[in-house]
C-alpha cells in the first residue's frame, strides 16, 4: 500500500466501539453482533473476516443504519468522525449514506433494480444529496462509470442491468457507491460471485481507487486470500464477536487467536501441497445456543477450563489485540500485561 | 408483539431447555397465533354441526310443502306461527316457509355441494397433476393444456355454459362445481410435485425400484399436501358461493329443495318493499359460513408458505 | 415482434377453431338439435323443411363445417326470441357491459393499489390488519348478495341512488354511454361498485404480497444504502416492480370481469351481454348462448395479448420472443 504521509493519515474515520447487534425473534434473542470493536483509518482498508454467520453483514448493515426488523443496534457505538451513528435519527442517517458512507452489496445479479435504467439509478443517487440538475448529474454518473472501467459509459447509462455481465454490475454498484467521494465504503464480499479474473481485476481498481481518494473501507469477506492482499488491517469475527485484530501481515504470519490460526490454516496453499489441509473441528454453533465463556472453546485445540470463562479483548501485543487466555505467539511473560 | 416474545426470552439462561417442537405442533401452534383464524375454525364447525343435525334443531321441515301454511307467507322476523306453537324468529319466506329452518336446511345443500364437488374435483384434480408431473412429455402436456383451457376461462362462466346444456338439479351443479374447479388441483399439485420429482428421495425410491403408484402415492403426494390443503379450503368457500350464484340466477337447485341461494332469490322481489329479511338473513349465513372458511384458508397459507418463512 | 404477433395471432386462430368444436358439439351433440334450432310452434312439413334447409340430415362433420363458414361470415344464428341475427343482439350490448367492467377494474386500481401498498408497508399496524380482514370480506361476500344490499340501503332505505337499470345514455362514436351524463353516472356507481368488490380484494392482497416480496430484495436495500429518501425507494423502487404483476392479473382479469357482470347485471337489471345471457339461458336461445360464446372467447384472446404486450412494456426482461 503507498502510504500517503500527510497530517491526518492516522486519523480515524470510523471508531466501533462494542457494537451489539440483536434480533428479537420469536425463537429468541439472536446476538448477531454481540461485541464488535475496530477502527477504520483514513484511506486504509479494514479487512472484516469470518464465516458465514459470524456477523460481518450484520456488522456493516449497522453502520449504515440499514438493521430491519426485529433487530436493532442494541448497544454500543459507532464513531464516524467522532459522531455516534447509532444516536442520528432515519433522516440524519439518510443524509450520510450514499454521500458520505456507502455501501457495495454481495451480489451484484440482485442489487440493481432489474425495472429501472442505469441512469435513473445513478441520478437518482445524485440527487438524493446533491442539489444539481438532471444534466449535471447525468454527467457526473458517466463520469464515474468511465472511471470503473466501463466502456462507452454514455449507452451504457441508457440499458438495463439485465444487459450488464455480473463483473459489470458490479462496476456499476461500485461506481453508484463512489458518486459523492464517500469517506468510508462497506464493501460486502462484493468479488465472491464473481470469476477469479474479474474479481483480481475489481481488487485492483478498487485499491487503485481508495488510494487516489483517500476514501477508508471496511472489506467484509470469508477469504483470507483476497485480504492479504488488500487490506492494511484485519479484524476476524467468530459468533458475532471481534476474536481478533492487528495489522494484517503481522496477523496472518503470527496469528493470536486460536480461530485465527484455525482459519489461516485452512487456506490452501503452494507450499503446503501435499500435507493434508487442516480444517478447524466441529461446526459455527447456532447463535441461539451459544456455549457460555469463549465461544470458540468447543472447537479450540487449546482450550481449558478457564475458557468457561469470558475472555476479556485486550490488547496482548503492541497494536495487537485478541479475545482469549491462551494465544498463540505471545512470549510467556507479556500475555499477562 | 415482538416486545413479548423478547421479554420472555431475555431473561433466558445460555442453555436454554427448548421444547420438542414436532412439526405437527409447531403446524398448530402457528396456526393458533391468529385468533381470527381459531374463531373462523369454530364457527365452521359450529355451522357443520348445526347442518348436520338441521331435522332436529329446527321447528319445521322447510321442505315439506304440508307443514307450510301459505296465510303465514312474509312474516317478520318475531312473529308467532299460525297456531301459535312456535316463533318465526328470522320472519317467513313468500311461502310461509320459516326462514330460520330453511336457512340450516340451506346450510345443508349449500355445505354437501360445496364440499362434494370441492372433495371430487380434488380427488381427480390431484391425481391428474401428479400423473401430469410425474410423467412428463405429452401426458403433461395434454393435462397441462387442459387445464390452462379451463383456467382462462371465468368459473361462473364455464358453470353457466355447462347448466346451460345440462339443465338444472343438484347432481348437476355438482358436475358443473367439479368440471370448473379440477384444474385448480391439478395446477397446485403439478407445481409443487414438479419440484419435489427433483428431490433426492425421489431419486433415491427410484432407485430401490418401488412400483411406480407407490412412489406417486406414498412419497410424492404427502409431500404435496400443504399446497393442496390451502388450495383446497379456498375452493370450498369458491364452491359454496358458486353454487349460490348459479342458483340465485335460477340455474341452480330446484326450487323445492333451496340452498340460501335460492332463499335469497326468492327475496328479491320483495326487499324493494321493504321486507328484507327473506333475502337478509339467508345471505349473513351464506357470508358467515364463506368468510370463516377464508379466514382459516388465509391463516394455513401463511403458516404453510414456505417463502414467508423466517 | 411482427413474427410474435403473427404467432400470436395464429395461435388465437387455433384457440377461436377449438372454441367453436367444442360450442358446436354442446349445442348440437347434446339434446336434440331439431327442437333447439326450430321453433316448437312449428309443423311436420316445416320442420321437414327446416330440417333439410340447415343441413341436420347431413353428417355431423359437414354440418360442422358449415357452421363453421356461417360463423366466419358472421352469422351465427338468429335469435328465437328477437328475431334479430344473435351476432348484432350482443354487440348492441356490449358497450354497456364493457362500461361496467372497465368502471369497476377503475375502481378496483383507484382503491386497490394505495390500501395493498399500505398493508404491505406496514404489515403489523392495526390499520393493515383491518385491511386485511377487509379483503377477505370482500372475497367472501357473494357478489349477488352485496348488490341486494347496495340497492336496499342505497336505493331503498336512503333512496341516494337509483336501483336498477341504465339511465340516461349519450351517443358517442355510434355507442350510448352511460357514465357521460349524471343520471347515466348516478346508474352506473352502484353496480360498478358491486363488480368492484372482489377485484379490490384482489388488487390489495396481489399489491401487499408484491410489496412484502419486493422489500426484501437487495436492490430495495441497496436503495436505501443510497441515501434515498423512502418516498423515494417505495414509489420507485418498490411500486415499479410490484406494478408488473398487478397490472397483468388487473389485464387478464378483465376478462373474468366482463363474465362475473352477468351477475351484477342480472341484480341490477343492467342491460348489457351478462343479462342477455341469462335470459337466453333461461328461455333456451341457444343462438344468443352460442353467439355470446364465441364473442367472449375472442374478447379472452384480445384480452390476453394486449396484456402480454403491456408486460413487455413495463418489465424490461422481457422481450417478446422472435424480435
Amino acid at each position: 500500500m503507498a502510504q500517503t504521509p500527510t497530517a491526518n493519515d492516522a486519523s480515524p474515520v470510523l471508531e466501533v466501539r462494542d457494537l451489539q447487534t440483536h434480533f428479537f425473534t420469536r425463537a429468541g434473542v439472536v446476538k448477531a453482533v454481540d461485541g464488535v470493536s475496530f477502527t477504520v483509518r483514513r484511506g486504509k482498508v479494514l479487512g472484516l473476516v469470518g464465516e458465514s454467520g459470524s456477523g460481518k453483514t450484520v456488522t456493516g448493515f449497522s453502520i449504515l443504519g440499514l438493521v430491519d426488523a426485529p433487530g436493532r443496534i442494541a448497544g454500543g457505538s459507532i464513531l464516524f468522525h467522532g459522531q455516534d451513528l447509532a444516536k442520528l435519527s432515519e433522516e440524519e442517517m439518510r443524509q450520510l449514506r450514499g454521500n458520505r458512507i456507502a455501501m457495495i452489496f454481495q451480489d451484484p445479479m440482485m442489487t440493481l433494480n432489474p425495472v429501472l435504467r442505469i441512469d435513473t439509478q445513478m441520478i437518482e443517487t445524485v440527487q438524493a444529496h446533491a442539489k444539481v440538475s438532471r444534466e449535471e448529474a447525468r454527467q457526473r454518473a458517466r463520469d464515474t462509470l468511465g472511471m470503473v472501467g466501463i466502456p462507452s459509459p454514455e449507452e451504457r447509462l441508457k440499458a438495463y442491468p439485465h444487459q450488464f455481465s455480473g463483473g459489470m454490475r458490479q462496476r456499476v454498484a461500485i461506481a453508484i457507491a463512489l458518486l459523492h467521494r464517500p469517506e468510508l465504503i462497506v464493501a460486502d464480499e462484493p468479488t465472491t460471485a464473481l470469476d477469479v479474473t474479474i474479481q483480481a481485476q475489481i481488487l485492483a481498481e478498487v485499491q487503485k481507487l481508495c488510494a487516489q481518494t483517500g476514501t477508508a473501507m471496511i472489506w467484509i469477506t470469508h477469504d483470507l486470500s483476497v485480504v492479504a492482499g488488500l487490506a492494511d488491517d484485519l479484524a476476524v469475527m467468530y459468533a458475532g464477536r471481534v476474536v481478533e485484530r492487528g495489522p494484517v501481515s503481522e496477523t496472518l504470519d503470527a496469528p493470536l487467536h486460536p480461530y485465527t490460526a484455525g482459519l489461516i490454516g485452512s487456506v490452501p496453499s503452494r507450499n503446503k501441497r501435499g500435507e493434508p489441509l487442516r480444517q478447524i473441528p466441529g461446526m459455527t454453533p447456532s447463535l441461539l445456543n451459544l456455549p457460555g465463556g469463549c465461544a470458540f472453546r468447543t472447537r479450540c485445540p487449546k482450550a481449558q477450563e478457564k475458557c468457561r470463562q469470558d475472555p476479556p479483548f485486550g490488547e496482548l501485543l503492541p497494536g495487537r489485540e485478541a479475545r482469549c487466555f491462551f494465544p498463540y505467539n505471545v512470549p510467556a511473560g507479556e500475555a499477562a500485561a | 408483539m415482538s416486545t413479548t416474545t423478547a421479554n420472555s426470552a431475555a431473561p433466558a439462561p445460555a442453555t436454554p431447555a427448548p421444547k420438542v417442537e414436532t412439526p405437527f405442533r409447531r403446524f398448530v401452534s402457528e396456526f393458533a397465533e391468529s385468533k381470527l383464524a381459531l374463531f373462523g375454525l369454530a364457527v365452521i364447525t359450529l355451522i357443520a354441526l348445526i347442518a348436520l343435525f338441521a331435522p332436529w334443531l329446527t321447528p319445521q321441515n322447510p321442505y315439506d310443502l304440508a307443514q307450510l301454511d301459505i296465510l303465514d307467507g312474509r312474516l317478520e322476523p318475531g312473529t308467532r306461527n299460525g297456531l301459535d306453537t312456535f316463533t318465526y324468529w328470522l320472519g317467513t319466506d313468500d311461502q310461509g316457509r320459516d326462514m330460520l329452518s330453511g336457512i340450516m336446511y340451506g346450510l345443508r345443500i349449500s355445505l354437501t355441494v360445496g364440499g362434494g364437488s370441492a372433495i371430487i374435483a380434488c380427488t381427480i384434480g390431484a391425481t391428474l397433476g401428479l400423473l401430469a408431473a410425474y410423467a412428463g412429455g405429452k401426458t403433461d402436456t395434454v393435462i397441462m393444456r387442459l387445464v390452462d383451457l379451463q383456467l382462462s376461462f371465468p368459473s361462473i362462466l364455464a358453470a353457466l355454459m355447462i347448466l346451460a346444456f345440462l339443465g338444472k338439479g343438484v347432481m348437476n351443479v355438482v358436475l358443473a362445481l367439479v368440471i370448473v374447479e379440477w384444474a385448480y388441483y391439478a395446477r397446485t399439485v403439478r407445481g409443487t410435485a414438479l419440484v419435489e420429482r427433483g428431490r433426492e428421495y425421489i431419486e433415491a425410491a427410484q432407485c430401490l425400484a418401488l412400483p411406480t403408484r407407490r412412489i406417486i402415492f406414498r412419497h410424492l403426494l404427502p409431500n404435496c399436501l400443504p399446497p393442496l390443503i390451502v388450495v383446497a379450503t379456498m375452493q370450498v368457500a369458491r364452491a359454496i358461493a358458486l353454487e349460490a350464484t348459479l342458483s340465485f340466477l335460477g340455474l341452480g337447485v330446484p326450487i323445492t329443495e333451496p340452498s340460501l341461494g335460492l332463499l335469497i332469490s326468492n327475496g328479491y322481489e320483495y326487499m324493494l318493499s321493504g321486507k328484507y329479511w327473506i333475502s337478509f338473513y339467508p345471505g349473513i349465513a351464506l357470508l358467515v359460513t364463506i368468510v370463516s372458511i377464508n379466514l382459516v384458508g388465509d391463516q394455513l397459507r401463511d403458516v404453510l408458505n414456505p417463502r414467508l418463512k423466517k | 415482434m411482427a413474427v410474435y404477433l403473427l404467432r400470436r395471432l395464429l395461435q388465437s386462430a387455433l384457440v377461436m377453431l377449438a372454441m367453436s368444436v367444442i360450442v358446436f358439439i354442446g349445442i348440437y351433440a347434446i339434446g336434440n338439435p331439431v327442437e333447439i334450432l326450430i321453433s316448437p310452434e312449428a309443423d311436420q312439413m316445416e320442420r321437414e323443411r327446416a330440417i333439410r334447409a340447415l343441413g341436420l340430415d347431413l353428417p355431423l362433420w359437414m354440418q360442422y363445417l358449415s357452421f363453421l363458414k356461417n360463423a366466419l361470415q358472421g352469422d351465427l344464428g338468429r335469435s328465437f326470441v328477437f328475431n334479430e341475427p344473435a351476432l348484432q343482439l350482443i354487440l348492441q350490448r356490449m358497450p354497456a357491459t364493457l362500461e361496467l367492467a372497465f368502471g369497476a377494474t377503475f375502481i378496483a386500481l383507484l382503491v386497490g393499489l394505495p390500501l395493498g401498498l399500505y398493508a404491505g408497508l406496514k404489515p403489523n399496524s392495526f390499520g393493515a390488519k383491518t385491511v386485511m380482514a377487509g379483503s377477505i370480506l370482500g372475497f367472501s361476500l357473494p357478489t349477488f348478495w352485496v348488490g341486494l344490499m347496495m340497492i336496499m340501503v342505497f336505493a331503498v332505505q336512503l333512496g341516494w341512488l337509483p336501483s336498477t337499470g341504465r339511465g340516461q345514455t349519450v351517443e358517442v362514436l355510434g355507442l350510448r354511454w352511460s357514465f357521460l351524463t349524471w343520471d347515466g353516472l348516478q346508474h352506473l356507481i352502484m353496480p360498478a361498485m358491486n363488480l368492484a368488490l372482489f377485484k379490490i380484494s384482489l388488487v390489495i392482497r396481489l399489491t401487499r404480497a408484491g410489496v412484502r416480496e419486493t422489500m426484501l430484495m437487495d436492490y430495495v436495500k441497496f436503495a436505501r444504502a443510497k441515501g434515498l429518501s423512502p418516498a423515494r425507494v417505495t414509489y420507485v423502487h418498490v411500486f415499479k416492480n410490484i406494478l408488473i404483476p398487478v397490472v397483468t392479473v388487473v389485464g387478464l382479469e378483465l376478462g373474468s370481469t366482463i363474465a362475473f357482470s352477468v351477475v351484477t347485471e342480472s341484480v341490477f337489471a343492467w342491460p348489457g351481454m351478462g343479462k342477455l345471457i341469462i335470459d337466453s339461458i333461461n328461455v333456451l336461445d341457444r343462438p344468443v348462448i352460442v353467439a355470446y360464446l364465441m364473442m367472449i372467447v375472442l374478447m379472452f384472446i384480445t384480452i390476453n395479448l394486449l396484456v402480454d404486450l403491456a408486460y413487455s412494456a413495463l418489465d424490461p426482461r422481457v422481450r417478446l420472443e422472435g424480435k
